[in-house]
């Protein structure tokens, strides 16, 4: 009955949050209280919604293949019919459960958080926007729509960023990240556009059975020149190289923000598009080489960089970049099952370390350099036990989330690839020791005297407490429960544990553990002597291997040479031509001029004797003055 | 005036008269010789209506023109001259142009009336009933407007004669 | 015999006097005068044309009579102007009228 409910009508998961936006901005934008439970209360009907459609799922067979779909035509002209619609499968339902969930947690969380900003208000306002976008997207039917709830999501994203407009750096940040994600949805339009070409359709379901038939007949070198053109848009969206720089920018956003957006859900709408139209990518091995190489090398990437950044938020920005090059590799070695595992896990604890991360900047007034703090396990314990929690799970330590998920991500990686399952094994040792680095200088050694840190309230403990028990369960409860046999694309998968690659994680992550408590466990000697040491790697990876500054010189040399040319041919080429065409009107105004005497009885000469040259030219032209004469 | 002979002699003495007077008014150099002039044209007008039988209209004609028109073109010079009226009434620079245009248009208004194969008939006979019945009836819009520009006239007349309020 | 040939050059003629006037006078006043030999010699021309065809007669003079309004109202007008330049400026030349121009 409630699952049956929930499932006709999943449009209202969208809809509920998109109204909690507009009667906020609208009507509630001076009553903090009354719009962060109308927000809060939104959320939590969605949330309930989509556990009914997960049992609904769950329980009435829908699956992969036989879908959940209702929809209506949006518009239609002559080769163009575009619908709009619901579409429910194991995993639109999966994502619809992590998003909503989180959101839920982070407006809770928020409450507390945010209390006492001027922006409150309009903190929840975006919030429930954004969250009404993301589902937008989840249930989306064809690319059109997705497109659409896409752009969406990236407002969203560019307002929240923006959210401390008043600082530089916010709104640079916003920018930025706005920029640098038009350059993937660009990439993104043009697929889709060479896809209706191609195809006439823009609907998932009839694209899954046009496209293999299409390669069958056709070859696939035109279709993956298309299938990379649509990955530009989860490159940008999903941060990975080398569109990843505004990631770790959007950090200068409210950290709740950080948490829900950057880290837990939008970030996985590039790898959720990719797995939604893993039709069209299954049936083509280059586009699935390219995704699952430049998967891997933006998980090695971006942990290189995590591993020596000193602002707590800036690694837990890179951590994730790393975490979607996981994703994205999993996608690219073909198991749709762990990514989509892994990006539910990685939602769970990513949320919980960027929540913890706020309630730690919280207590310490926004010092956010981790060399600074020390010791806080003893004023924040509950923070600091949360934390723990889930810097195992993203280690990989059994039995937390997180093992299971990447279990599974180097299990299909090493089916496929072994250079691809090593370097993401080396991927997962740096992501160890730089989560254990960040937990040992924040939560152990001794207490900053400069500190004067305090435990959050339950606001903002509650919410981080059920995703600490979501990051220790939310990985073996699915896997029990057979999370292959309902996410998956293609036949069911093999739901078991490979005990060679999941030992070999284990003890790679425990090193990862072990080399970061030799370095940083005693104090800050061995820590320092290593930057020493490794002098310009350290460097390098300091500075994010460079990538911002490269674009700088790209943008300067390129960008601006073509701006100071195109400046130049506008002021002495265009500019000459304009400047000259109006010294010409202008001789030409003071000649004429003269024409304009005043005298009147000039003009009644001249306009007789045109009324005389008129009338014989009529006269000459018709051969005769007057027709006919008949009067 | 249906007599052939006579109505030509009327014809041709009125049309001089008229012509006559009219050039005058052209060229005469004394603003106030012009203006009497111009009331003798108004009257050879008035005169060419009779013959062509259009009684009520010689009676407008000349109650209008010769009495009030010329009146107040009078009273118009004598408000704008004060001194000698010998050279009142100059030509400008452009004589010769004037000339030019104005035959130009005489020429093809002759040669419209020549060109033209007129058909022409007996009119009926109009009465003064006849016009003030239409003027009461198919025209009626038209005369209320005339009735109108005229009052409009009047005031803007006045108003304009009075000239506009000194700054106090 | 005299006919509608007849008055129309006649009006012709008197138009172009009035053109001439209008074209070449210096007077303000004289230019006006122009122009009512103008307007009489359109009301002959309706005239001759109601005597000597035999479509609705009545129209031609109900039209002069229109025309003669309007003339009149025009002279009252267009000397008030006069006057108020006169005022104004102290002349009714309309060579120095010439406000107008660039």
């Amino acid at each position: 009955m409630w699952a049956e409910f929930s499932l006709t009508h999943a449009w209202l998961i969208p809809l509920l949050p998109a109204l909690a936006f507009v009667l906020i901005s609208f009507f509630l934008l001076s009553s903090p209280w009354l719009a962060s439970r109308l927000a809060i209360a939104a959320m939590g009907s969605s949330f309930i919604l989509a556990l009914g459609a997960a049992a609904a799922v769950l329980t009435q067979g829908i699956t992969v293949e036989a879908p959940f779909v209702m929809k209506t035509v949006w518009f239609s002209m002559p080769g163009l019919s575009v619908d709009m619609g619901v579409l429910v499968d194991p995993i639109a339902a999966t994502l619809l459960f992590v998003v909503t969930l989180i959101t839920l947690l982070v407006l809770i969380y928020s409450t507390g958080y945010m209390a006492g900003d001027p922006g409150y208000c309009r903190f929840f306002a975006f919030i429930s926007l954004f969250a009404a976008s993301m589902l937008g997207l989840v249930i989306a039917t064809n690319f059109l729509q997705m497109f659409v709830f896409w752009e969406l999501v990236g407002l969203c994203s560019y307002l929240l960023i923006g959210f401390y407009f008043f600082k530089v750096s916010a709104r640079e940040a916003g920018k930025k990240a706005f920029m640098t994600t038009r350059i993937g949805d660009f990439g993104l339009l043009l697929g889709i556009l060479l896809l209706q070409i191609t195809f006439r359709t823009l609907d998932f379901a009839e694209l899954a059975v046009k496209v293999p038939a299409y390669v069958a007949e056709n070859g696939a070198a035109s279709l993956t020149f298309i299938a990379i053109l649509i990955f530009i848009g989860p490159v940008a969206k999903s941060g990975q190289f080398p569109l990843h720089v505004w990631l770790p920018d959007a950090m200068e956003g409210p950290t709740p923000v950080s948490a829900l957006i950057h880290a837990a859900t939008m970030v996985v709408a590039g790898v959720y598009l990719i797995a939604r139209s893993f039709a069209i990518f299954s049936v083509l091995p280059g586009a699935l080489t390219v995704i699952a190489w430049l998967g891997v090398f933006t998980a090695l990437f971006a942990a290189f960089i995590a591993l020596t950044q000193r602002e707590i938020k800036r690694i837990l920005a890179f951590s994730t970049i790393s975490q979607l090059g996981f994703m994205m590799l999993a996608l690219g070695v073909g198991s749709l099952t762990s990514s989509m595992f892994h990006l539910m896990t990685h939602a769970f604890f990513k949320a919980l370390l960027f929540l913890g991360a706020g309630s730690v900047l919280h207590a310490l007034h926004d010092q956010a350099d981790i060399f600074q703090m020390g010791g806080l396990r003893k004023s924040m314990p509950a923070t600091c036990l949360m934390m723990g929690t889930a810097v195992l799970a993203i280690a990989g330590i059994p039995p937390f989330a997180g093992f299971f998920s990447k279990d599974e991500i180097l299990v299909a990686a090493a089916h496929v690839s072994t250079p691809i399952y090593l370097l993401a094994s080396l991927a997962a040792f740096m992501t160890a020791f730089y989560m254990a680095r960040l937990f040992i200088l924040t939560f152990l050694g001794k207490p900053n005297p400069h500190n004067h840190p305090h435990e959050s309230g339950l606001a903002m403990l509650v919410p981080m407490g059920v995703l600490a028990v979501l990051s220790v369960v939310g990985g073996i409860i699915p896997f029990a429960m057979g999370f292959g046999e309902w996410v998956r694309f293609g036949p069911a998968h093999h739901a078991g544990i490979d005990w060679a690659v999941a030992g070999a994680s284990t003890v790679i992550s425990l090193l990862g553990f072990a080399l970061a408590w030799y370095i940083y466990g005693g104090g800050h000697t061995r820590s320092n002597d290593l930057t020493i040491k490794t002098g310009a790697l350290y460097t390098w990876s300091f500075n994010k291997c460079y990538v911002d500054e490269i674009y700088q010189w790209f943008n300067r040399t390129f960008v601006g040479g073509l701006a100071r040319l195109s400046f130049w041919i506008d002021i002495h080429a265009l500019g000459a031509v304009v400047d000259n065409a109006w010294r010409g009107t202008g001789a030409a105004g003071s000649e004429m001029r003269r024409l304009q005497t005043g005298q009147m009885q000039q003009y009644a000469a001249v306009m007789l004797s045109a009324t005389v040259v008129l009338v014989i030219l009529l006269a000459a032209l018709t051969g005769s003055l007057v027709k006919g004469g008949q009067i | 005036m249906g007599d052939g002979l006579m109505h030509t002699l009327a014809f041709y003495f009125l049309a001089g008269i008229t012509l006559a007077a009219a050039t005058g008014v052209v060229f005469k150099r004394n603003l106030v010789h012009s203006a009497f002039l111009l009331s003798v044209t108004f009257l050879g007008v008035a005169g060419l209506y009779m013959t062509l039988e259009a009684e009520f209209l010689a009676a407008v004609q000349a109650l209008v023109y010769s009495g009030a028109v010329a009146v107040l073109v009078v009273i118009g010079v004598m408000l704008t001259h004060r001194d000698d009226m010998s050279k009142s009434n100059p030509p400008n620079k452009m004589v010769v142009a004037g000339a030019g245009a104005a035959l130009a248009i005489v020429g093809v208004l002759v040669w419209a009336v020549v060109a033209t194969p007129w058909k022409t008939g007996r009119g009926a006979v109009v009465s003064v009933a006849d016009i003030g019945r239409r003027f009461l009836t198919d025209f009626a819009p038209p005369f209320e407007a005339v009735a109108l520009l005229l009052l409009a006239a009047v005031i803007g007349a006045v108003v304009l004669f009075k000239g506009g309020k000194v700054q106090s | 015999m005299i006919g509608l040939s007849h008055y129309l050059l006649v009006s012709a003629a008197l138009f172009g006097l009035g053109l001439f006037g209008l074209l070449t006078k210096r007077n303000l006043i004289a230019v006006l005068m122009s122009i009512e030999l103008m307007l009489n010699s359109v009301n002959i021309n309706l005239v001759a044309f109601s005597r000597y065809t035999a479509a609705d007669a009545s129209a031609g003079q109900v039209f002069s009579l229109f025309i003669i309004a309007v003339a009149a109202a025009e002279v009252a007008v267009g000397l008030a102007l006069a006057y108020a330049i006169y005022r104004g400026r102290g002349t009714v030349s309309v060579d120095e009228i010439d406000w107008l121009k660039w």
